[in-house]
This record gives C-alpha cells, sequence and structure tokens, in this order.
C-alpha cells in the first residue's frame, strides 16, 4: 500500500489526502465503482434491480448468522447467505412460476424480519447500525485485495457472458436457440451480483448499495445508444459520483456512502434535464 | 408471389414421431408426426391454445416431451438439428441502448459488444442484414425499428450461420402488409436458394398461402396436412378457426357459412 499513499501524497496536495484512511477510501471507490457500473447496465436490462434490493437486505440475515457463529467477521457468513439466496431466489422462480416481484418479495421479508430478529435480541441492535448506513473509511489493505479480486473477476465474466446477458435480456428462448446455457448465464450473474453486492455492504451501507447499482446505470441508459456507451457512461458516472462523494464528505463530515449515491442521483437529475432540453 | 421452386438436395429432413406434451393431467399435444424435408416451407397454423408455439419450443429443447424428434442430414446418422429461431418479440423497453450491431455482435460473434463492435464484424453484420433488406438499419436502435424491420433484423440472425430448421413465431403480428409481402418473399428465396426446412407458425392464413408448400392445421393433434390450398378448403379448418375461407380455397355456399355464424 505504500506506493499507493506515496502517489496519492504526491499528485493531490489536498487536506483530505493526507490521511491514510482516506487514501484507502480513494483506492475502494476507484475499485467498487466500475464493478457497479457495469453490473448495474445488466440489472436494469434484465429487470433485476429488486433482486438486487433483496440481496443487499439479505446481509442482515448474513451478519446474524455470523453473529450466532461466533465469527468476528461475519463476512464469510454473508457472502455465503447471500449466494444461497441469489441461486434460491432462481430455483424458487423456475418452480413456482409465480411472478418475480412476488417471490423476491417474499424473500424480502423473510431476510430482513429474521436479520432484524436475531441482531436485536438482548436491545443489541445499535451495535450493527454501521452495516446500515456503511463506512468506507474503515476499509484496510487486506480488504482492498478483495475488491482487486472482485474487479477483476466481474471483467472477466462480462468478458465471457456479457454477449449472452445481453441476449437473454432480450429473448431468453433466441438465447438458447443459438446454444446459450440461459440457466447457468442467470445464475452465475445473480451469484456475482451477491458476492460485488456483499462485499461492498460495509463501505457502502445496506440502505443505500442498490442505488449505488442502480442509479450510475439508469443515467447511462438515458445518454447511451449502444451497449458499449451504455457501460461505458455507467462506469463513468459511478466513477465520478464516487470520488466526488467520497472528497465532499470528507469535508461535510457525513456518510460516505450516502454522499456518494447523493451525487449518483444529482447525475441523474441532470441527465434527466439534459434529454429533457435536447428534445 | 407464388414461391419458385425449391433447388435443395431433398435428402435431409427433420422428423417429429410420436410427440406428447403433457401437463399435469392436461394433454397439450397429443401423438405429433410431422416429416420435414428440406428446401419445404410449412405453414403451421391452428386457433389459439392450439399447441403451435408448444411444438416450436418442444423442437427448441425449450419444452419436456416425450416422442422423438431428429434431424437427418443427407441420409446420414440423425442428430438434433441446428435450428435458427425467429421470436414473435422481444422483451424492449423503449430506452433498450442496443443496436442492431449490438444484437448481431452478441448473436453471431464471439467478441464482447460491450467493448464496441470491430469493423470486422460491422462488415458481416453488413452484408447478413442487407440480405433481408435491412443494412441501412445497422446503427439503429432495436427498440426504434418497426415490427416488419425487426422481424428482418432478427432473421438475419437467425440464418447466421445458416440452420438446417427455421423456425418462424407470428412473423405476422404487428407488420403492416407491405412488410409482411417482403418478409414471406425473403423466407422464400432462402428455402430456393438454400438446403434448410422453414416451419412458420401464423394467424395471416391468406397471406402466407401463396408463399407456402405446405400447411398443417394444428389443434393439440394434426387435423389436417397437405397442400395450401386443401387445408385452406377444409372444412374442420373454418370449424375450427371460425373465419370465412380464404384465399385459393373454394369458398361453401352463403347458406353453410351464414350457418357457421349463426352457430
Amino acid at each position: 500500500m505504500e506506493w499507493w499513499h506515496g502517489l496519492v501524497e504526491a499528485v493531490l496536495p489536498f487536506d483530505w489526502a493526507q490521511y491514510d484512511f482516506m487514501k484507502n477510501a480513494l483506492l475502494a471507490v476507484i475499485l467498487i465503482t466500475p464493478v457497479f457500473g457495469l453490473l448495474g447496465t445488466m440489472v436494469i436490462q434484465s429487470r433485476l434491480t429488486f433482486f438486487s434490493d433483496v440481496l443487499g437486505h439479505s446481509a442482515l440475515t448474513g451478519i446474524a448468522i455470523g453473529v450466532v457463529l461466533g465469527m468476528g467477521d461475519p463476512l464469510w457468513a454473508m457472502l455465503i447467505f447471500a449466494v444461497v439466496m441469489a441461486v434460491g431466489i432462481n430455483l424458487i422462480m423456475r418452480a413456482t412460476q409465480s411472478a418475480p416481484d412476488v417471490v423476491i418479495g417474499v424473500f424480502f421479508a423473510i431476510t430482513v424480519a429474521l436479520g432484524v430478529v436475531l441482531l436485536s435480541r438482548g436491545g443489541q441492535f445499535n451495535k450493527f447500525t454501521t452495516y446500515l448506513i456503511g463506512d468506507i473509511l474503515a476499509v484496510s489493505p487486506e480488504q482492498i485485495l478483495l475488491l482487486v479480486i472482485m474487479l477483476g473477476v466481474v471483467i472477466a465474466y462480462w468478458m465471457v457472458a456479457g454477449n449472452a446477458l445481453v441476449l437473454i435480456s432480450i429473448s431468453p428462448v433466441l438465447a438458447s436457440s443459438r446454444g446459450l446455457l440461459v440457466m447457468l448465464v442467470r445464475t452465475s450473474f445473480a451469484v456475482l451480483l451477491a458476492l460485488a453486492v456483499t462485499l461492498s455492504i460495509r463501505w457502502v451501507g445496506i440502505l443505500l448499495i442498490n442505488s449505488l447499482l442502480v442509479l450510475p446505470a439508469v443515467s447511462g441508459r438515458l445518454l447511451a445508444r449502444s451497449v458499449r456507451s451504455y457501460c461505458g457512461w455507467s462506469v463513468l458516472i459511478a466513477f465520478v459520483s464516487g470520488i466526488t462523494g467520497l472528497i465532499v464528505s470528507y469535508y461535510w463530515g457525513t456518510s460516505s456512502g450516502a454522499t456518494i449515491v447523493l451525487f449518483a442521483a444529482v447525475f441523474y437529475g441532470l441527465v434527466v434535464l439534459i434529454r429533457q432540453i435536447a428534445k | 408471389m407464388e414461391c419458385p421452386e425449391s433447388a435443395s438436395c431433398g435428402k435431409c429432413c427433420t422428423r417429429v414421431m410420436g410427440l406428447f406434451v403433457r401437463l399435469g393431467d392436461l394433454v397439450l399435444l397429443d401423438d405429433i408426426n410431422l416429416h420435414i424435408h428440406c428446401g419445404e416451407l410449412t405453414a403451421l397454423v391452428g386457433p389459439n391454445g392450439a399447441g403451435k408455439t408448444t411444438l416450436l419450443r418442444a423442437i427448441l429443447g425449450e419444452q419436456a416431451y416425450t416422442g422423438k424428434i431428429v434431424f437427418r442430414a443427407k441420409g446420414g446418422e440423425p442428430t438434433r438439428p441446428r435450428v435458427g429461431y425467429v421470436p414473435q418479440h422481444l422483451a424492449l423497453d423503449a430506452d433498450a441502448p442496443i443496436t442492431v450491431q449490438d444484437f448481431f455482435a452478441a448473436s453471431v460473434g464471439s467478441q464482447p459488444v460491450w467493448l464496441g463492435v470491430s469493423g470486422k464484424m460491422r462488415t458481416v453484420a453488413k452484408d447478413a442484414l442487407d440480405k433481408v433488406a435491412a443494412g441501412h438499419l445497422l446503427r439503429r436502435r432495436l427498440s426504434e425499428l418497426s415490427g416488419g424491420e425487426l422481424q428482418r433484423v432478427l432473421l438475419a440472425a437467425a440464418i447466421s450461420p445458416m440452420p438446417e430448421l427455421l423456425l418462424l413465431d407470428e412473423p405476422a403480428a404487428g407488420v403492416d402488409t407491405t412488410g409482411l409481402t417482403l418478409f414471406y418473399e425473403l423466407v422464400c428465396n432462402l428455402r430456393r436458394q438454400y438446403d434448410l426446412s422453414i416451419i412458420i407458425v401464423t394467424h395471416d392464413l391468406a397471406g402466407v398461402a401463396p408463399h407456402v408448400d405446405r400447411m398443417v392445421l394444428l389443434n393439440k393433434t394434426i387435423i389436417v396436412d397437405g397442400k395450401p390450398a386443401e387445408v385452406l378448403g377444409d372444412e374442420r379448418l373454418h370449424k375450427l378457426l371460425g373465419i370465412p375461407l380464404a384465399v385459393g380455397a373454394e369458398l361453401p355456399s352463403d347458406s353453410e357459412a351464414h350457418r357457421r355464424g349463426e352457430s
């Protein structure tokens, strides 16, 4: 991490850039936002916004399971639980033929209720509120390594399955007639989403993680004409909102995750305005 | 326009044998037997709920069935046919940022379209789209296309590479007459130029009749199977669909048509 700290100090002669926690947070934002920008494009395109919201909220139960099992850091419990949820929702949707919102809504209720019940035993819930709004300033070098791996995995996945995701989103039957393994692609995307969301919960917070996924992609969609520009705009908007939000949150003394999401929302407002004027 | 005679080898065929599809106690398809030769353009017609789409889905491998679907190329070993499929519609939002070339490259190529469409792929796409009078649509978004344009773009992708069996699901839905005539002529030319069988599921009996070799009336099971004129003239077709006789068929007496209308 030394080289990074040195680099930031050399390049960014600002007040906030003196602190190691800000340097780490900056690196985390640089790594997380492209992941969310990319994943967001296909969350919107595949109409999975409610699904990804459940994945974020499933962290409550994941944390609770970790605590019940006596884990100091519930990250692995959260990751495993989120993956189980993602696969479970997919399987149940296929088996019951119910509307997706219905199945997802049921999972949403169960996972939040169960998580809150377990975490609030003996009036202890206050200990976990940090997970609700997140704390990007607490990111450690080891955790940054996980984010590097995540970014690598998402880019590799996009190289392999990006085309399949596009085709499946517009016609699963057509995709399968071209030899694509629709169920495998859908499930693997859900799992990847579960991993990315869960890994970032601690920095962005349960309440707003889905907004970080959705807002940049929604703005990008309004600006883009092609798949490439869609991904490009979404990543760019996520990235710029992330950096701006982080720095501004330092001066405002506010939650970084929420400030980042607020900037993403400002971008969305601007894009809508520009579109209206352009008409 | 009459479709010209086919120049295919006539040795490849797709056989559907003793095909059943059941959903619990419900029988959706009951003992379907079809023998489709290459170079043959078959229209699959029938009332709503007759199982037309279910049969297509079974052939596509999307629907569990009992029985057999085999393809035999030039007297070779039976295999699964290489299928091209043109869906009835796409799940497209009005703002979906997917261009025609994105769609084509994502379907046909292996390079990820989120990194852009290469010049080489663009040429391949342009050539394929030109064949279906859609070359000028390359950079348009899918959601901006008319029904007829979208059908042609889907057709271009479905025949890249050329399949052994081409399935067209309700191409008439949401397409105007001019667009439809163009589409039927393109499909006709395909089966004339290449060794492939084509099945077209449609409600547009009158429109499709002059272009097809064969018409199959389906209602859970095959009711009538023959030349379009025979099928269109068949009493059972009119009973099932409750429509007056269409092009190319003998008209029933007025009193008969009247009776049907009242019943």
